[in-house]
Order: C-alpha cells, then structure tokens, then sequence
C-alpha cells in the first residue's frame, strides 16, 4: 500500500479497513468522513456536548444497513445512530472511534392501513408527516413532541418521546404496534406485530426509549386515531402559582382527562407572548392550557364544568380560544416555548424531570431559591397532567463559570425529582446528559440488570456505548463527588 | 390481611438460586390454565399483599402483587376510578402480579389500552433473589430500559413481581351498549371503520350473529354517539361484558380446546371451521375448532396473526406462537439475563424458556 498521505489523519489498520469496506458497501456521497462534511452531526438538540465521529454513512436501504453492521460487527467498531438529531440529552452525540448511522433516508412513508388504523413508515420520516398523510382517512398520529415538524418516528421510539397530549393519549410506547430492526450483528428481525399484542416477551417495551442501545430501528408501524370532532382549548390566568396547581388537580379529581393540560410560569408566558404574540396575559402568575377533545357535545358540557373549577380555583381569568386560529395561537405560544425563552440569553438548559403532581408547588418553591442561590433565571413549562416538568435555565456560556454553575443548579433539579418520588428523565432520555444522575435513579444492582439485559442484544457492547446506563465505576466516581444526606451511594464499590 | 414478605420471598429465592431448584410462582391460581404445566415448588406469593400507595388525583395506585384484584377494583371504584385494561379475573382470587405477569386485557382493551400501557413501575426479585425497583410511580418516566413492561405478560419467566405501579383512570360516567344483528362480515366492516370515526367506543364483540358496541363517555357524548351508532340499547350491558371478559358467555362452556386469535381488526372471517367470537373489535378472536392445529396455525399466521391454545390444549406443543429461531435465541439470552440459574417458572410459556 502507499503510505499514507500527509493530510489525512492517521488511521488504524482496522479504521482503514473500515473505510474501503464502506466505500464497497455504499454509493461515495453516502459516506463521509471529511471533518467539515461531518460538522453538522458532531452533536443533537443539546449543543453543549460536541464531537467529530470517524466517519458517517448514510444508508438508504435496509439491506445496507444491515451490511454496515455486520461489518463494524466484525471490526467491532461501535455504531451510533441517529434520526433528525432533535435529541435533547446527547443521545446521538457521535464517538471519535466509530461510526455515525444516520438514518435521514429513510424518507418513505410505506402505507397507511386505514381499516385498521394503522401507517407503516420509515424511521426518517417526520412525526408530523404521519398526521398529516393519515389525515385523508380521518385518522392522526398521537404523541406530539414540541420538535414534531423535524423529529423523526425512528428517534421518538428510541426516546420514547411524549408531548403535550401524553396524559390523555399516551407516550410513543403507547402508539407503536410493531419495529422491523437491524441487530448489532446485523439481522433484520420483527418486534411486535400488526395484532394488538405479539408472542414472547414484550420486546417492543423495551425498544421504545432504549437510546439506540439495543438495535437499529428500520421501520416503524404505528397506531392511528380517529381526529376528535372538535378541540377546543381553555387558557386560564392565576396570580400564584400553586393556585394552578391545585386547579390541576381540582380537574382530574373531577374525573376529566383533558387532551392536554400545560402550565407556564411567569418567565415562560412573558418570553412565548414577546416572541409569538399569542395572546398570553403577561402579568399572570402562571397560566394553564387546557385542552378538551371529543364529540362537540362532549366538549361543551366539559368547557362548562372546566371553567368552574378553574374559577373555583382561583383563576383570575378564564378564556375559551374563539376559533380553530386562536386555540392554534394558544398553542403555538406553549410549543414554542423553548425558542422563545431562548431569545432571553445566550444560552438555555433545559431539565426533564417528572414528579408526582402534588409535589409541584414545593419543588418550584426550591427551583426558585436555587435560582437566586444561582444568580441565574428559570422559565418553567410543565406538562402539568402527568407531572413533567421543563425548567428552563437562562445562561451564557461564554462568561466563565457559568456553564459549570448552570450544570450544578440543573443537577439539583434532577437530584430533587428523585427525592420527591419522581425519576430524572420524563421524555427527554439520559443519553450523555443525564448518565451521572442514573446513579441515583438507580443502584447497583439494578444497573447491573440494565447491562446484563443489554448484553442479550448486545454482547460486545457496539451499540451507543456510553450512553444511558452508567458503569458502575462511573457512579463510584460520581457518588464519591456527591454524597447525599450523609449516605454514600454505591458504597460497596472501590473508590478510584 | 396486608403484609409485606419480601424477606421471606428473597430467601426461597436465593435458596432455589443456590440449589439450583426451579419455582413455581403462584399468585391466586386464576390462570393456571394458561400455559404450559408448571413444574418446581410452588412459590406463593399471596400473601404479599396490600395497597401501598393510591392518591387518586395522581391517578397512580401501587400495591403488593398478592393483592386480590378485586380488592383493587373495589379501592378504585369507591373513587369513581378503574384500571382501563379491564382485566380478566378467571376466577374470585386473582392477584395484581398474576394479572401483570399473565398480560390479558379485557374488552377495552384496542381503545384505552393493554395492562402494560398502564404499568409504570415494579419492584421484583430477579432469579438470584435480587431485590430490583423499576419505573416509578409517575406517568412519565424514560429514566432506564423499561423492565415494568418487560415483566408485563413474561408470566413469571423473568422475575417475581412484588410490587407494582399502574396508571389508572376516571370511570367514564356514562355507557350505552348497542347490539344490531348482522353478518360477521358486516360486523368487522362496522367495526373497523368506527375505528376512523370520532365516537367514544370502548367496546366491540361480534357473538351469535349480533354485534354488540359500548359506547362511553359524558351523558352528552354517549347520547350523541348512540345517534350515530343506531342499534337497540341493551338492558343490564355490564352482565354481558363481564361475561364475555371473563369467559362466563356459553360459547366458551365447552370441553374443546379454545384458541386465542389474534389479526388486524379488518381482517375477514378466517377459512377455519368452528365456532367464533370476535373481540376487540375484530382484532381478538376466539375460535373453538376441531381443525388441526397446524392448520389453525397456518391459516392465521398467513393472516399476519398469531394464536394461543388458551384452555382445554391437549398435551404436546407449545401453548403461545412458537417464535423463529432467531427470536428464540433473543428470548433464552434474556431470560439467563434475568435468571441465569433458569428457575422462574422454567417452561411455563415456551418448553425452552
């Protein structure tokens, strides 16, 4: 062979072998490994964490991917894959020694199966996409993320993504009937089925939010609903927070399931008015949406009874959006909620934790006193129905410190959602973000389960290593640096 | 009554880990007619019991899994709440982790979803008698593989369920049921289209020539799907889904095997001799045949379905789908995973599992 030349970085044995092996698998443009051509998938949604992976590749075809695995499965090169990359936890951050699968090609929407109600779909297409080809029949997608215009079907399983409408309709878990994937070793293998339940263990379960830990996902069946008559949305103003709070439950104890019910603290509403106009009081304490779907009929005797328990608790206005534009004007202000208080400074964080509903106002209490402690702002958005809550840390990267003190102030928001019975991650994942916290999530042993199940599917370990579930040395590291209420965590390990 | 046996649990386990000695985990004996005859020494775990944790504004409830499910029934009802999977009992003294690990919904199943979909969190030994939590007892939770769903339906192959948090849901304070008289064909078509349709069904059985809808909902919403559905409102509807979901209705009094169906809702009536009822909306189908079972099998799976030898399967074979060989391997890899000793209910869903 000719020695190598002097612009290219050196390259192992294995990683040239690699390459020409690639380059005999796929088209040239469906391989890059040229750092520049490689810079827009060196991170996901969350920015803060950043790398080049070795090369990239960009199949098109299941029988290529397959083929790709099987080759890194023989060069036991680790694989990362990735869908839109909307990511928000690092979940797609790429490895400087492996390879980056991004499945972007996967474009096609294969069938919409109207008398069952079901669609068949690549893994690239677009969330959004599905609703909108299943329209023509009178049927949608449910689960809804806020990124739904540009995630992708093959990332929400992998996340197990939710939205605003999870309380009512359920999480991505809930809407897939059936995954064709590709094995580390490079098999196609069925998950579920097109019936509402499939022999064998519920592998689907365990595939939905497994951060591309366990298999690659091809294809994806999901689950259709009939589009409600009618939605109709209630925005509701409160002068304190832990008023809307307690209207929450007011609601559910009442026995109604709204479609969605969000609520924004003042910072929220205040950012998503200046940056959408949707017609949010600015000067409320916290608002709540809440949105009611059925029959016509269903929804107006529900309106009724919706407006009393908010005026019942406290609200200090009541609004009914007048038409289809305002209710999508409503929401447009809470789906935009992020961006919008992202234009407040440089740099925002945004947390995931979810608790048990009735611990809303004493951890808000805490995540305001945190934020003088801090000196840093927090906006909060909260899907309000099931507990998950979105804080928003303002920051700017670029004055020293702050990024570390953003990262602290976060962890203890995690740290806190455990405490109160609630976990570290509602819809958003671990990923590269959230791992160090999984070693309070979880304790050694049942990490050790999560490895062992993962070694099932993935014995050497290629698949998104590093991601989502800890080490335990790791955790020893982190328990060390964290001692919490006097107790050491995972205090049977060496500390190193 | 209530009581908390981890203790006592851990240690039979860890001994059977060590002795190498399988396990015959028994909750309420309800549904141990499903399944392969289990083998070991029995387990029980009845008197785990009791419920832990229920605020019914959180929609969440957590009890042991020896919790009589009628006792949670009762717990809910008395809050205007239910579980919305409807499980079968099949018998006065289910348990919580009988129902979980056995997996079965009832009617409402295709429009509020399965027992899984509303397990949130377990807290369970795995077969070297490790004490394991899993999940939580909140509704949003992608912190970790989701185990709780795992054990959902594995019955017992993969761990012993001690505790679990499910989801629950407001009872709907209306229901109609509706019943028309129509071919079966006619049935599926009308079945599956309201699939599309905005109406607040939660129910839909085709039995002896009638098709039978529920409809639930606000006293508003039920009245105006009425309007819409048509058909002839049936007195006392609960008796008829009760029996249907628990196998009470006479098209299940019989000494013949009977298989459990399953196929997309649309799909015609199968070519397969016997007699049918069709659940689900048409997507579960049981089927009492006298045909082959390789036949049945055949027929069923060139329909995309799959088929369960649910009572009465005569010894040989295996009771649920055999799996491919590939799939196979997955499984016995992840069972050594959770029981690498192989004493949770060894063989009791697939001879090598």
């Amino acid at each position: 062979m000719p020695a190598a030349t002097a612009e290219i970085t050196p390259r192992t044995p294995i990683q040239e072998e690699l390459l020409n092996s690639l380059h005999a698998i796929l088209p040239s443009a469906a391989v890059l490994f040229d750092a520049e051509e490689m810079r827009p998938f060196e991170c996901d949604g969350l920015s803060v964490y950043r790398r080049l992976p070795l090369v990239v590749v960009l199949p098109e075809t299941v029988a290529q991917v397959q083929a790709v695995m099987q080759l890194c499965h023989r060069l036991e090169v680790p694989v990362v894959a990735r869908g839109a990359g909307t990511g928000l936890s690092g979940g797609a951050l790429p490895l400087s020694n492996g390879v980056l699968l991004s499945l972007a090609k996967f474009k096609n929407i294969i069938h919409i199966d109207a008398p069952n109600a079901l669609a068949t779909v690549q893994p690239g297409v677009r969330n959004l996409a599905i609703s909108q080809a299943a329209a023509q029949h009178g049927l949608y997608y449910a689960p809804d993320p806020s990124s739904q215009i540009a995630c992708t079907i093959g990332g929400n399983v992998a996340e197990n993504s939710g939205g605003v409408h999870c309380l009512k309709y359920g999480l991505t878990v809930h809407n897939v009937l059936m995954l064709k994937v590709v094995t580390v070793e490079g098999e196609l293998l069925t998950i579920g089925g097109e019936t509402l339940d499939a022999p064998g263990y519920d592998l689907l379960a365990l595939m939905s939010g497994s951060e591309g830990m366990l298999a690659v996902i091809v294809e994806v069946t999901v689950k259709l609903l009939a589009k409600p008559e009618r939605a109709q949305v209630l925005l509701a103003a409160f002068d304190d927070i832990e008023k809307a709070g307690a209207a929450v439950g007011a609601i559910i104890s009442a026995g109604i399931i709204p479609a969605g019910l969000e609520m924004m603290d003042r910072l929220a509403i205040q950012a998503a008015e200046d940056f959408v106009h949707a017609g949010y009081p600015r000067d409320a304490a916290a608002i709540l949406l809440c949105e009611l779907d059925g029959s016509n009929a269903e929804v107006s005797e529900y309106i009724m009874k919706v407006r009393a328990l908010l005026a019942d608790s406290g609200a200090t206005e009541v609004r009914t959006a007048l038409d289809e534009a305002e209710r999508q004007l409503f929401w447009k202000g809470r789906k935009s909620a992020f961006p919008a208080v992202g234009r407040l400074a440089p740099d925002y964080y945004c947390m995931d934790g979810t608790i048990p509903r009735r611990q809303l106002p004493h951890v808000l209490h805490q995540i305001s006193l945190w934020s003088q402690e801090y000196d840093l702002p927090v906006a909060n958005v909260f899907h309000a129905g099931d507990g998950n809550l979105h804080p928003l840390i303002l920051f700017d990267a670029n004055k020293p410190g702050e990024l570390s003190r953003t990262e602290e102030f976060g962890r203890r928001i995690l740290l806190l959602c455990v405490e109160v019975g609630g976990t570290i991650t509602g819809e958003h994942g671990v990923g590269m973000e959230k791992i160090d916290q999984m070693c309070v999530q979880f304790r050694s042993a049942e990490l050790e389960q999560f490895h062992a199940l993962k070694a099932a599917f993935d014995p050497a370990g290629l698949l998104n290593p590093g991601k989502a579930i800890p080490t335990l040395q790791r955790c020893a590291e982190f328990g060390a640096m964290h001692v919490h209420h006097g107790q050491l965590s995972h205090a049977e390990l060496e500390r190193f | 009554m209530a009581g908390d046996i981890t203790e006592t649990l851990q240690q039979q386990v860890q001994r059977a880990a060590a002795e190498g000695t399988a396990l015959d985990i028994q909750g309420g004996g309800s549904k141990r007619f499903l399944g392969h005859a289990a083998m070991g020494s029995a387990l029980p775990v009845r008197n785990h019991r009791g419920v832990i944790d229920y605020d019914p504004s959180e929609l969440v409830l957590t009890a042991r899994a020896g919790t009589p499910l009628a006792e949670i029934e009762n717990t809910l009802a008395q809050n205007a709440q239910m579980l919305p999977f409807e499980p079968p009992h099949f018998g006065p003294d289910a348990t919580l982790g009988g129902t979980i690990a056995c997996g079965l919904s009832g009617p409402r199943r295709p429009y509020a979803g399965s027992a899984r979909d509303f397990v949130l969190g377990c807290k369970m030994l795995n077969g070297t008698g490790e004490l394991l939590n899993f999940g939580g007892r909140v509704m949003k939770n992608v912190a970790g593989y989701d185990v709780p769903r795992l054990m959902t339906g594995a019955h017992g192959t993969l761990g012993l369920l001690l505790e679990i948090s499910l989801k629950v849901l407001p009872r709907p304070p209306a229901s109609l049921t509706l019943i028309q008289e129509c071919s079966a064909e006619a049935a599926i078509a009308r079945m599956s289209h309201l699939l599309s349709q905005p109406v607040p069904v939660d129910g839909a059985c085709y039995h002896a020539g009638h098709c039978y809808l529920r409809v639930s909902g606000s006293a508003l919403a039920v009245k105006h799907a009425h309007e819409v559905v048509g058909g002839e409102v049936v007195e006392r509807p609960d008796h008829f889904w009760q029996q249907l979901r628990e196998h009470q209705l006479p098209f299940f009094s019989t000494a013949n095997c009977i298989y459990r169906v399953l196929v997309k809702p649309a799909t015609p009536p199968l070519p397969l001799a016997g007699n049918w009822l069709l659940d689900w909306g048409g997507a579960q189908r049981w089927l009492v045949s006298e045909e082959p079972l390789a036949r049945i099998r055949a027929c069923v799976s060139a329909a995309g379905g799959h088929v369960t030898r649910f009572r009465g399967a005569p010894d040989g074979g295996e009771i649920f789908q055999p799996l491919g060989a590939p799939m196979l391997a997955l499984h016995q890899r992840l069972k050594a995973s959770f029981d690498p000793h192989c004493i949770l209910n060894p063989g009791r869903m697939y001879a090598n599992l």
